[in-house]
């Protein structure tokens, strides 16, 4: 069996995938990136080899695809490509019917048109600004002293939304905890702040054409309240895959295995690129 | 067939046996620190200088009085690439001058600042300042010129397109009321400099200007062409800027005529031998807007890298002051064919700024682009509102694939190379997609 790898390294996490010829994933780990890329890269690596009980020495892993800002300290890596065009990929893959791509990570949302064989055929992305990603919903964790996974289940108890004025990330704890001081509840809050995050999406989702289906990927999707509030905006319900946190990783990996049936042989160490 | 590096070994020379190929650049990079040194010893000769824009300098009638051009955008690009513009622009915003103005208007409020010292020199205080109004930062900037140096400050109201398409030209009513307004603001101009300068208006050599410009001109617009070569013989955005360079500091001048005659000799040279520019040419681009100047290699390499080749910028029409149309000049009506030229010329230079899509969209097929990069800039509203626009409707009427990528021409804050790799090599990916998909159905793939 010949097995392809993703390492998808992100600000704030990596991920890595390992496929199989039948492109099934058969193991997957998330670790916080930190300081050191490289290490957190062959870290995650390591972890998603053992979870698929894959010997490296034995079978070996073909090809291994680099993605993310972190792509070029994947050192052991065979190869580079973008995370744009591994969220494509991977989305495309995973629901074949995609033609358009939100990802919302820890600094970045990327709205991607792709074709029907994940082509990316358009794309555009927030701009010098953490307004509208995973980052203000971690901002507003933070300022509301809860666990990210309780924000989505927290602000689904609401059904009154409390406007959210700033856009800015930074000030985002001051307007929250004013709106608590003023006694509005909590969940409505944090339902004003889904919306808000959610509406940056929509401007760059409009800005590509919004063309079903849609697939949300990203650590963000694994949110049930961004994604309910997002079905909401659209007016249809989008693709959300378990693996949706793995997304980028995924089609990294597949990109590994497209090289690995073209015959390609793979350079066992790539060129770090500073 | 001869090597590449063979026919540039065998490349004629010049009289000073200098080869040809590469000749341009340094020549380029020659003259141009000749004319910052003229710039600099100016004041010693006690002579004038007027601060000019590239959108309409009217160097033609300031040199017939022996005024030296200086062009703050031009001082600007310089601060940039030359990694010194942060000092200059937090000068100003310490100033007062707020985040959001042009990076260009601070860079130079710093430079004042400095009593112009500037990396190529030492920038001359201006006896007047001469503008048009195709950017509306000039009018406010000269404004602040006027403030500091108590000099006059002249606007030339040049009538712009009505509405994208409807453009007048000679014969028309319309096109001949415009340029009668324009002739009698030239004549405005030409008085203000008798003032300035004590001299009488000598239409003479208002001619011998006229003369250098059209032969400037009429080989700009050649060379526009001449990258339909296949591979392109220049880099429309590096290479590009030394020619812009040339183009506005030497505009009317017989050393601006031997250059660009003698540039035009090199690129035909190339082109019909075969010789791009120094990497593989993979796939050809169209710019649209500024240039990123604070990182200005590393964005150019970003490109190619890849081996993305720009053939055509709309930055080589708008800051030529749109002598991408070889407008030439009738001399035996001096005055009336200068109304005539800016009024055709400058109007040009904003519609490239504000109505490109057409010309985008007609230079696709000539030209093999493969992509378009769009590249808005945060200090300037004025040359980028409207890009997202002008890609959707270049989208709609072509195929060709488009990037859109956005930074500042001199505000390295607001530039993110990180970001900008990002998005460029995504840009690649996805033609490198579609030329293998291309490839698969066995369509030409000459056009990714």
């Amino acid at each position: 069996m010949t097995y392809a790898a993703g390492v998808d390294v992100g600000s704030t996490q990596t991920k890595a995938v390992i496929i199989d010829e039948d492109l099934q994933i058969v193991g997957r780990a998330l670790v916080s990136t930190g300081s050191n890329v490289t290490v957190a890269a062959e870290t995650a690596y390591e972890m998603a080899l053992r979870q698929g009980n894959i010997h490296e020495e034995e079978e070996g892993v073909g090809f291994i695809v680099g993605t993310g800002y972190g792509r070029y300290k994947v050192t052991f890596g065979d190869a580079q490509t973008t995370e744009i065009s591994c969220h494509g990929r991977g989305a495309v893959h995973m629901f074949p019917g995609t033609r358009t791509v939100v990802d919302m990570g820890g600094q970045d949302t990327k709205a991607i048109k792709v074709s029907p064989t994940g082509e990316i055929l358009d794309f555009f992305m927030n701009d010098k600004c953490a307004a509208g990603t995973g980052r203000f919903l971690g901002a507003a964790a933070m300022a509301l002293d809860l666990p990210l996974d309780q924000l989505g289940p927290t602000a689904l108890l609401s059904s009154r939304p409390v406007k959210i004025t700033t856009t800015c990330t930074v000030f985002a704890d001051g307007e929250i905890l004013s709106l608590i001081g003023k006694g509005k509840r909590v969940e409505d809050v944090l339902l004003g702040v889904h919306h808000s995050v959610v509406s940056r999406s929509i401007g760059l989702l409009s800005r590509v054409g919004i063309e079903r289906e849609v697939t949300f990927t990203g650590g963000v999707a694994c949110n049930v309240g961004m994604v309910s509030v997002l079905n909401q905006e659209l007016g249809f319900e989008v693709n959300v895959s378990e693996d949706s946190h793995y997304m980028g990783a995924v089609g990294a990996a597949l990109f590994a295995m497209d090289r690995i049936v073209a015959g390609r042989s793979p350079a066992r160490r790539s060129e770090v690129r500073v | 067939m001869s090597s590449t590096s063979q026919l540039i070994q065998d490349a004629p020379v010049d009289k000073r046996g200098t080869s040809i190929v590469g000749r341009g650049n340094k020549e380029g990079n020659r003259l141009f620190r000749e004319w910052y040194g003229e710039l600099t010893s100016a004041p010693e000769r006690k002579e004038h200088s007027a601060y000019v824009f590239v959108m309409g300098s009217l160097a033609e009638i300031l040199r017939s009085f022996d005024i030296h051009t200086i062009f703050p955008e031009i001082n600007g690009l310089q601060q940039a690439v030359r990694h010194v513009a942060d000092d200059y622009i937090g000068q100003a915003e310490d100033y007062g001058f707020s985040a959001d103005v042009c990076g260009y208007v601070k860079a130079d409020v710093g430079l004042q600042l400095r009593g112009g010292d500037h990396p190529m020199g030492k920038i001359p205080p201006p006896s007047l300042a001469v503008y048009t109004n195709a950017c509306n930062t000039y009018v406010k900037w000269a404004e602040i010129w006027e403030r500091m140096y108590h000099v006059p400050t002249f606007t030339l109201d040049i009538p712009g397109s009505r509405a994208a398409g409807r453009l007048t030209w000679p014969g028309h009513v319309d096109f001949e009321n415009d340029r009668k307004y324009v002739a009698g603001q030239i004549n405005e101009l030409i008085k203000l400099c008798e003032q300035v300068t004590g001299k009488r208006f000598d239409i003479d050599k208002l001619r011998e200007t006229m003369a250098h410009t059209n032969t400037m001109s009429r080989k700009w617009k050649r060379l526009i062409e001449l990258n339909k070569s296949t591979p392109a013989v220049y880099n429309a955005v590096t290479d590009g800027t030394v020619f812009l360079g040339m183009m506005n500091g030497y505009r009317g001048r017989p050393e601006g005529a031997k250059y660009f005659t003698d540039l035009v000799q090199e690129m035909e040279y190339k082109a019909a031998n075969g010789i791009g520019t120094p990497f593989d040419e993979k796939y050809r681009l169209a710019f649209v807007g500024v240039p990123c100047y604070p990182i200005f290699r590393r964005f150019s390499e970003m490109f190619t890298e890849w081996g993305g080749s720009f053939v055509g910028s709309s930055y080589l029409w708008f800051a030529s002051g749109g002598a991408n149309l070889g407008y030439e000049y009738d001399l035996d009506h001096p005055l009336e064919s200068l109304a005539e030229g800016l009024l055709i010329t400058v109007r040009d230079s904003m519609d490239s700024m504000f109505y490109s899509d057409k010309n985008l969209i007609d230079m696709i097929e000539p030209y093999g682009i493969d992509g378009v990069v769009y590249h808005p800039i945060k200090s300037c509203r004025t040359v980028s509102t409207g890009l997202a626009d002008n890609r959707r409707a270049v989208m709609e009427a072509t195929d060709v694939a488009t990037l859109f990528v956005e930074s500042d021409h001199m505000d390295k804050r607001v530039v993110s190379e990180a970001q900008l790799k990002n998005r460029v090599d995504a840009f690649f990916e996805g033609l490198a997609t579609r030329r293998q998909r291309l490839a698969s159905t066995g369509a030409p793939t000459g056009r990714a």
